[in-house]
């Protein structure tokens, strides 16, 4: 079974303070498939992905995963102090990568802030830097929480050809959304 | 991918964030002097009153100085979100706290070290007693700065968390004070400078688990 599959969840059950955000509930990826995850406000979207993350521990049933990940949450990652470029080169040397962030923060858009401080960055510019992240290293899957949101139509569309790329690729996406998504979903997971 | 380039990114990354926060890596230090020099406005200039407690001063404020900017170590990643993606790196979380706690001593903590032996002397501490007291108050710091470390990562999620860390680290502190004073008092001499090597590698064993540990519960 996880022979073929980038991630196979079983039995997945969460409780926050006193509410069962979901039980007994199975999660399963497979290579070039897009996964959205969808639910009102509060419906356990980000747990299910920080549990698939790794990032939190679920209340009940595994987690098996074939291959590494990326992960993308509400918060960037970005430190106040740090320029488009210097993130991109700081993640570049500690995950070993040889891409050259100068080229991937291009890419995505980012050639006029490149020196601009974290903090003076707009939501959108430091969206565009986290995802910049999703290139240096080549990691089979993606989860990303709302990965849509400060970005523009234009870095929607790069987003969109990102994630199309990637699934083309091999590899496999988990994206919980709000709305339409820009991209064809493979399969829905509404909680 | 077990290298060590995640580790030495993380430790790079902690010495730029302290740079860039202006004068902020040098606050300990001007806690530091200015603590140790109120003593002799509150105790009177006596020399030899002054002489006897002087060591046992520099103590006090290099502990209580090496808490200063301790608040920031962590709750700065856990907001930005740098936690969650340490957390979920291959590299042991444990490891990259110590890198970030030892390039913040680093900056913050070696210095007040190199400082001791100016305020000693104003303290009236014989100078032959000061530059190999700097061992011990090296040692000593850098148990300050572990255990200190600790109670950063234990209130990253709590807001104004300052005061908790002084409550949760000075306890941590009473070893290494008791032998880092006995040292100095003894000239080094003894094994009082064993213990509080001892006690240092004690906290150098311990202190990056238990915060790793904590960093986990607040990444959660």
């Amino acid at each position: 079974m996880s022979s073929n599959a980038l991630i196979t969840a079983t039995g997945l059950g969460a409780i926050r303070g006193e509410r069962v955000l979901f039980s007994a509930l199975d999660v399963s990826l497979g290579f070039n498939e897009k996964l959205v995850l969808r639910g009102p406000n509060g419906s356990g979207k980000s747990t299910l992905l920080r549990i698939l993350a790794g990032l939190t521990r679920p209340d009940a049933g595994t987690v098996e995963t074939a291959g590494t990940h990326h992960w993308l949450g509400h918060r960037n990652g970005i430190k106040s102090h740090e320029t488009p470029r210097q993130h991109l080169s700081h993640w570049a040397r500690a995950w070993g990568s040889d891409a050259d962030p100068e080229a991937i923060a291009s890419q995505m858009g980012l050639a006029r802030p490149m020196d601009v401080a974290g903090r003076l960055l707009s939501a959108g510019q430091k969206r565009r830097t986290a995802l910049g992240r999703l290139l240096l290293v080549d990691r089979p899957i993606w989860l990303l929480d709302e990965p849509f949101t400060a970005l523009d139509s234009d870095g929607r569309a790069m987003l969109t050809r990102m994630i199309d790329d990637h699934c083309q690729s091999g590899g496999g996406v988990i994206a919980a959304l709000h709305g339409d998504a820009p991209f064809e979903a493979s399969r829905e997971l509404t909680l | 991918m077990n290298s060590p380039s995640p580790i030495r990114a993380a430790f790079r990354q902690a010495i730029g964030e302290a740079w860039a926060g202006g004068a902020g890596a040098l606050l300990p230090i001007g806690f530091f002097a200015g603590a140790a020099m109120l003593v002799p406005f509150t105790i009177g200039s006596e020399a030899s009153q002054l002489a006897a407690i002087g060591t046992g001063v520099l103590w006090v404020a290099l502990a209580l100085a090496s808490l200063v900017s301790m608040e920031r170590l962590f709750q700065a990643d856990l907001e930005d979100g740098t936690l969650e993606l340490w957390a979920q790196d291959e590299t042991p979380l444990f490891l990259i706290a110590s890198a970030k706690i030892l390039a913040h001593w680093l900056i913050s903590g070696l210095p007040l070290v190199v400082l001791t032996p100016v305020i000693g002397i104003t303290l009236q501490v014989p100078a032959g007693q000061l530059v190999p007291a700097m061992l011990a108050y090296g040692l000593g710091g850098l148990a300050f700065f572990l255990w200190g470390g600790v109670a950063g990562a234990l209130a990253a999620s709590v807001p104004r968390g300052g005061l908790l860390i002084a409550l949760l680290a000075l306890p941590l502190f009473i070893p290494t004070a008791i032998f880092g004073a006995l040292s100095v008092q003894t000239g080094l001499e003894g094994p009082n400078i064993l213990f509080l090597s001892a006690s240092t590698l004690f906290a150098l064993a311990v202190a990056p688990i238990g915060a790793s540990a904590a960093l986990r519960l607040a990444v959660d």
